[in-house]
């Protein structure tokens, strides 16, 4: 068979250059030679750098009209009507609403919950839900059309507060061994409650779609994507189309961070709609208000933990119940509660572990995926927990993890044995002794003695106080449980017709290197020069469903996929040419036997075992370990925080590009760092307050810290290459890290992210003002004063409700 | 409508239109230069950030009006066009080899933020890096590999 893949316009040379002496001819777009530290560039970096690349905004497509949406102002009502002004001339305008959509009216991953377009008479279930659609020739007459259309609605009763939702999208519990009686034996035990919220993932590329009809009665939709075939499922469904007659596109993608896993499916059936009726293409290009008003984010989590330890230091009781706000419907929901709740131990061995969660429905817009699902709101209470025992037991943060980090042959909450890839400790002893982790606290101890708890030693000079935090944190690699084996995904190698390799998956690029590393991979097993290897555009019309660009899976999963079809291409091609290499004979045995091409099927990992009924078994095929120590300076007076320096340990299993694994680690990380200092969505009545990039604040080349990457290598044996992804591990361990190393800068625990200074002066505040005389707050105080937390688990942000028992002696003095 | 006459990348444009059309859509839609990049539109994120008399602006806060008779310089002037392709600049390859870019948005942006900074006799010191490029957001590389690649580009090397 034939594919479209791009043509080569000849090789790459170097040419006379004329700044650098080995500047690159390259011709936009195509393969790039020469190397970063030994592995080749990225793919598509030339056509990025000189503004040639095309994201779906740079794209023209002449005649096309622009399209808007029409969203609620309200967060619970009842459509009554669409009212058009009999005043305005609708005659050049197209409007859409859900009697306009041919198949069913949802937009769907998991629950056919979440409408495309709310029908009159229906329910609208938050503030930026989409009821109708516009589509005009220029900009201005959709701005006027847009004021001419009205709803009516009814007000509905409201719930904004998770804890007071009756609806529950989905709940799980997990539970080892006897939880109670170990923290009724418990020489220690130590609660806390841990609140998180929203997180704008922020890609600086906002949402994007264009769509063009097609003659056959299809669409076309081209855009900025992470799932092509997640928005084909949607268009076929919502719109009666078959899989020739969906076509699904991607363009340049300005990141995703998994922002872009879903709600590209509900733009992509709005611009379609739109085209379909108005027969031209229509642009769906949102701007950054929109997009962070109506799209997805982190679920915001409150988790509620018990920890019990015995008299020798162990850990033995785990008791954990997390509640994560879905927002106004399932959308992915469910599964980033399944990943907070197999993640929510941290990865520390323990016999006696429950952990019961739920997510609930409230009238916000609906909460999704962002790099780490779920495990950075579980994690950040993890870590917190296990600083604030190390601290009351009087032993470093460091040992205690070194005591209590699972090792190999470990057993999980589900019951999973940790047979292979086990890197807790290594990632740990990395990222400490890069850091001077121990020496550092040792200073900033001394400092903090000098200063004194009650600040009465604090110098003239001492504006700031610096702290050192330590995390460690554990990912589970691909889609959790049976995951995999539900996708069923496939990759394809072919040799062409031509004599050149093709790389045809779905696997999309969106700035983290796939189309870098997958013709990496692919050329290696072949003995070819990489630039000999071609990828296909992310096209469903071309390319196999090799599942979505998500959970990290894309390096492991699919590109062990692409190693095991590149090796039976190898291994056809040389046994039909008397073995010979494939790198010599692949021209001629192409004008022989024309194109040939492998396709290669998920096989599920051996001894991989898990049931998603009782949550028992192999949650994941391996985990990667990550470590993160974070230096800060807290300023004694604003409680300003900065973070200067980081060191990142992150094992991945094996890394097929440093560069690139690097910028994942740095990325990742400024990204925890944001979530842990500055990311914070304010709501009145479920809007958001801060739907703009002038009020949501993300960390600027200022804010960053020098961040060090270590890679660490525990490979996967179940990957062909030992490779277990690196994109959500160091999501997982940056907040908790920088929270801990502002508890070691001012002696506050920070329960609530972020760890505002607001937080930090009031947290100060209560017990004693930092300003006059700074009184830090020691968790030792704590327990001789506790504080009854009862049943709330909805603290306010001023309060600690953190209760401590024990040790026994201690207990005896209450 | 009036005529604005200005040098974009040393090629001198006439363009018609009024006078507070934005000169991130008067590149981008009338002069069909896409690579500058619009990602909030009011002046929080660099995406859009060309040079104007060799000054680094956001162009979505720029009125054509106030562009009369000035140079332009975008990311499409930094390469050096040959028959064969485009020739990187220094600082373009120094991104491409240290991973200064990931998804790629910002980098045109980032990239004219740096230009002009190099062309001030910028060094190659971490903290006079991160200052100039303040304004220009990244949200996928921690700026870490942007600032080791304008620091090779300055001369210097990490």
């Amino acid at each position: 068979m034939t594919i479209r893949t791009p043509t080569p316009r000849g090789p790459v040379r170097s040419a006379p250059a004329r700044s650098a002496p080995d500047a690159l001819v390259v011709p936009p777009g195509e393969i790039t030679t020469g190397h970063a530290r030994g592995a080749p560039l990225r793919r598509e970096g030339p056509a990025k750098l000189t503004g040639v690349a095309k994201y779906a905004d740079d794209l023209v497509f002449p005649g096309a009209w622009y399209g808007g949406t029409v969203r609620s102002t309200e967060a619970h009502a009842r459509l009554d009507a669409i009212e058009l002004d009999p005043g305005f001339d609708w005659s050049g305008v197209v409007v859409v609403s859900a009697a306009d959509i041919p198949g069913d009216n949802v937009v769907s991953l998991i629950s056919d919950d979440q409408p495309v377009l709310v029908p009159v008479g229906g329910e609208i279930r938050h503030h930026a839900e989409p009821v109708a659609l516009l589509a005009a020739p220029d900009r201005g007459m959709l701005r006027e059309a847009r004021q001419r259309l009205t709803l009516r609605t009814t007000p509905l009763p409201a719930v904004f507060d998770p804890l007071q939702s009756g609806e529950v999208f989905a709940h799980f519990d997990i539970r080892r061994g006897d939880v109670e009686a170990a923290l009724a034996g418990a020489e220690l035990v130590v609660e806390g409650i841990y609140r998180v919220g929203h997180q704008e993932q922020l890609y600086i590329e906002n949402q994007a779609m264009i769509a063009v009809p097609v003659d056959d009665g299809g669409v076309a939709v081209h855009g900025s994507l992470q799932c092509p075939y997640y928005i084909h499922t949607a268009l076929k469904r919502a719109l009666l189309l078959d899989d020739r007659r969906a076509r699904v596109v991607q363009t340049e993608t300005g990141g995703g961070f998994g922002g872009k896993e879903e709600y590209p499916s509900m733009i992509a059936l709005h611009a379609a709609l739109l085209a379909l009726k108005c027969k031209r293409p229509v642009r769906m290009i949102y701007e950054r208000h929109e997009d962070i008003a109506a799209t997805t984010k982190r679920h915001p989590a409150i988790v509620t933990y018990r920890s019990g330890v015995d008299r020798e230091g162990h850990l033995i009781a785990q008791d954990i119940e997390v509640v994560m706000d879905g927002g106004a419907y399932t959308t992915l929901t469910p599964v980033v509660l399944s990943r907070g709740t197999l993640h929510a131990g941290g990865p520390y061995a323990c016999e006696n572990v429950r952990i019961r969660s739920r997510a609930v429905a409230t009238n916000t817009p609906p909460n999704g995926a962002f790099r780490g699902f779920g495990a950075p709101q579980v994690e950040f209470a993890a870590e917190m927990q296990v600083n604030r025992i190390a601290e009351v037991l009087k032993v470093s943060p460091l040992e205690l993890r070194r005591r209590w980090v699972y090792q190999r042959g470990d057993v999980t909450p589900t019951g999973q044995v940790l047979r292979e890839s086990v890197a807790g400790e290594e990632v740990l002893l990395r990222a400490t002794e890069a850091s001077e982790y121990e020496r550092v606290r040792e200073r900033t101890a001394g400092a903090r003695a000098r200063r004194g708890a009650d600040g009465s030693g604090r110098e003239g000079g001492d504006r700031t106080a610096s702290g050192i935090g330590l995390a460690l944190g554990w990912h589970g690699a691909g889609f959790t449980g049976s995951g995999e084996v539900h996708l069923a995904s496939i990759a394809s190698v072919e040799l062409t017709a031509d004599g050149r390799i093709a790389v045809l998956t779905a696997s999309t690029e969106m700035g983290q290197g796939t189309k870098t590393i997958f013709p990496q991979l692919v050329a290696d097993e072949l003995g070819m020069a990489v630039g000999d290897v071609a990828i296909a555009p992310q096209d469903t019309a071309i390319v196999p469903d090799s599942g979505p660009t998500v959970a990290s899976r894309t390096a492991m999963v699919v590109g062990g996929l692409l190693i095991k079809a590149a090796r039976r291409l190898r291994a056809a091609v040389e046994a039909r040419n008397d073995g010979r290499p494939f790198a010599d004979v692949r021209v001629a045995d192409a004008a022989i036997h024309g194109s040939t091409r492998v396709d290669q099927a998920f096989e599920p990992y051996p001894h991989v075992h898990f049931d998603d009924d009782t949550y028992r078994g192999d949650a994941y095929p391996a985990f990667g370990w990550a470590a993160c120590v974070a230096t800060v300076d807290v300023d004694l007076d604003t409680a300003e925080v900065t973070v200067r320096d980081v060191v990142a340990a992150d094992d991945v299993g094996r890394v097929i590009h440093p560069v690139l694994a690097e910028g994942q680690v740095e990325g990742g990380t400024l990204q925890a760092i944001g979530y842990a200092t500055i990311e914070e969505i304010k709501l009145r009545d479920g809007r958001y307050l801060n739907d703009r990039l002038a009020t949501y604040i993300i960390p600027t080349s200022l804010d960053a810290p020098r961040i060090t990457s270590l890679l660490v290598e525990a490979p996967f044996s179940g990957a062909p290459h030992g490779a277990k992804g690196v994109g959500e591990l160091p999501m997982d361990v940056g907040a908790p890290a920088v929270v801990a190393a502002i508890h070691d800068a001012t002696g506050a625990w920070i329960h609530e992210l972020p760890a505002s200074p607001e937080r930090i002066l009031a947290r100060l505040g209560i017990t004693r003002p930092i300003d006059a005389e700074p009184r830090l707050l020691a968790v030792d105080d704590a327990f001789r004063e506790p504080i009854d937390a009862g049943t709330d688990p909805r603290p306010d942000a001023e309060t600690d409700p953190q209760v401590m028992r024990g040790p026994r002696d201690a207990d005896e003095r209450r | 409508m009036t005529t604005w006459r200005f040098v974009v990348n040393d090629a001198p444009v006439e363009v018609e239109a009024p006078g507070m059309r934005r000169l991130l859509d008067v590149l981008r839609e009338d002069l069909a230069l896409t690579g500058t990049k619009e990602g909030c539109g009011e002046g929080e994120c660099g995406a859009c950030t060309v040079l104007l008399d060799g000054a680094p602006v956001d162009s979505c806060l720029v009125p054509i009006c106030q562009v009369d008779g000035a140079r332009v310089a975008t990311v499409e002037g930094l390469a050096e066009p040959s028959h064969e392709g485009a020739v990187l600049d220094s600082l373009q390859q120094a991104f491409l080899e240290a991973g200064g870019a990931q998804c790629g948005i910002c980098t045109p942006g980032m990239l004219m933020a740096a230009r002009a900074y190099l062309n001030d006799g910028g060094a190659a010191d971490e903290a006079a890096i991160r200052e100039a490029i303040a304004g220009n957001l990244c949200r996928c590389t921690g700026y870490t590999k942007i600032v080791e690649a304008i620091a090779i580009a300055a001369g210097g090397s990490r």
